[in-house]
């Protein structure tokens, strides 16, 4: 892979292709959530700013609600850290797939950008990630997050509910489709995916009281870490 | 409290959080169990995350759980992103036009 985007453009516009759900999907989802940063009371430039800054749902979530209650700033980078704890882990296991002459401005972009949808699309092609396919991700979808946080806080209640309902899947289906291909090709992540969704589902139950931000983090550790145990890669295996 | 301040503290805490990682380790690891985790990360913290949230991201449960379901299906038969995204927006609003 050269670094030049005439020799990349097909991965970009593969990666842009890509990013259309992800699009729809962060539309809906920032969508409400700029009626919530209305409601913690901000404004809509404020909003806008928030979203392309942050391109974080639950920690802009966090963030909101401590914004609403006027916390301190200690508090509220606290709250932002332990909500977007999980892409610490994300951003480590991405830097095993970065080539070690991809220049530093490209790693700088996708770090802003790593978000659960976009670390998963670009992870789940083979071999080093081409920064190419992620910007052309990126192209698509980051725009939607920040302008869709915008519209949500200038037109609250205008888009219809059963078209947010809808489009609020969306996401969900994404990480289906990158779940599924890999479990169906590997028997361990098969039964890693299979653990993951009945511990999520009874660890959501109220009675534990722990929040959606840290549910993920101490299951996605603890759950990976059995698999690590017990079921070691080989050397050569798929993450080369 | 100003506001552009408490925004200001969210972006540099959530970029440290992932800047930090891709920009100093610059090293393969070779660990076997680190590698091994970080091999089944991403997978298990997406499962995580999507049950059982996309019950709660809908109108009803059960336009969320069929959704869900054949979402599974459809992708397992090689349908790919954009498709069994497509799919699950129109399970959801489909039944809902009927149940809701």
């Amino acid at each position: 892979m050269e670094y030049k985007f005439g020799k990349n453009k097909n991965i970009f516009f593969l990666g842009v292709r890509d990013g259309i759900p992800i699009a729809l999907g962060y539309f809906a989802v920032s969508f409400s959530l700029g009626i919530m940063a209305t409601k913690s009371g901000l404004s809509p430039l404020q909003a806008l700013v928030a979203s392309f800054l942050n391109n974080a749902s639950a920690g802009e979530y966090a963030g909101f609600s401590m914004i609403a209650i006027s916390s301190s700033y200690i508090e509220i980078a606290v709250i932002t850290l332990i909500a977007n704890a999980r892409y610490l882990l994300m951003s480590i296991a991405l830097s095993q797939r970065i080539r070690k002459d991809t220049p530093l401005h490209h790693i700088l972009i996708i770090a802003h950008l790593l978000t659960d949808e976009i670390f998963a699309v670009s992870i789940a092609r083979p071999g080093d990630v081409n920064p190419y396919y992620t910007f052309g991700v990126i192209l698509t979808a980051s725009p939607a997050w920040a302008f869709g946080t915008f519209f949500g806080a200038v037109a609250g209640n205008i888009l219809p509910i059963r078209l947010v309902s809808a489009f609020s899947v969306a996401l969900y289906g994404m990480f289906i489709a990158i779940i599924i291909p890999a479990a169906k090709s590997d028997k361990v992540i098969l039964s890693l995916v299979i653990v993951s969704f009945l511990l999520s589902y009874i660890f959501s139950f109220d009675f534990f009281r722990i929040s959606e931000g840290i549910k993920t983090i101490l299951l996605t550790v603890v759950i990976s870490a059995l698999g690590a145990i017990f079921f070691p890669l080989k050397n050569g295996d798929s993450n080369e | 409290m100003n506001k552009w301040i408490y925004i200001f503290i969210m972006f540099v805490v959530t970029y440290l959080i992932r800047v930090l990682p891709l920009t100093l380790i610059r090293k393969k690891l070779k660990n076997t169990f680190i590698r091994s985790f970080l091999y089944y990360v991403p997978y298990v913290t997406l499962s995580v995350m999507t049950f059982p949230a996309i019950l709660h991201a809908t109108m009803s449960k059960t336009s969320g759980i069929i959704s869900f379901i054949v979402g599974i299906i459809a992708a397992w038969f090689g349908a790919n992103l954009f498709k069994v995204a497509l799919i699950c927006c129109t399970l959801v609003f489909v039944i809902e036009y009927f149940i809701v």
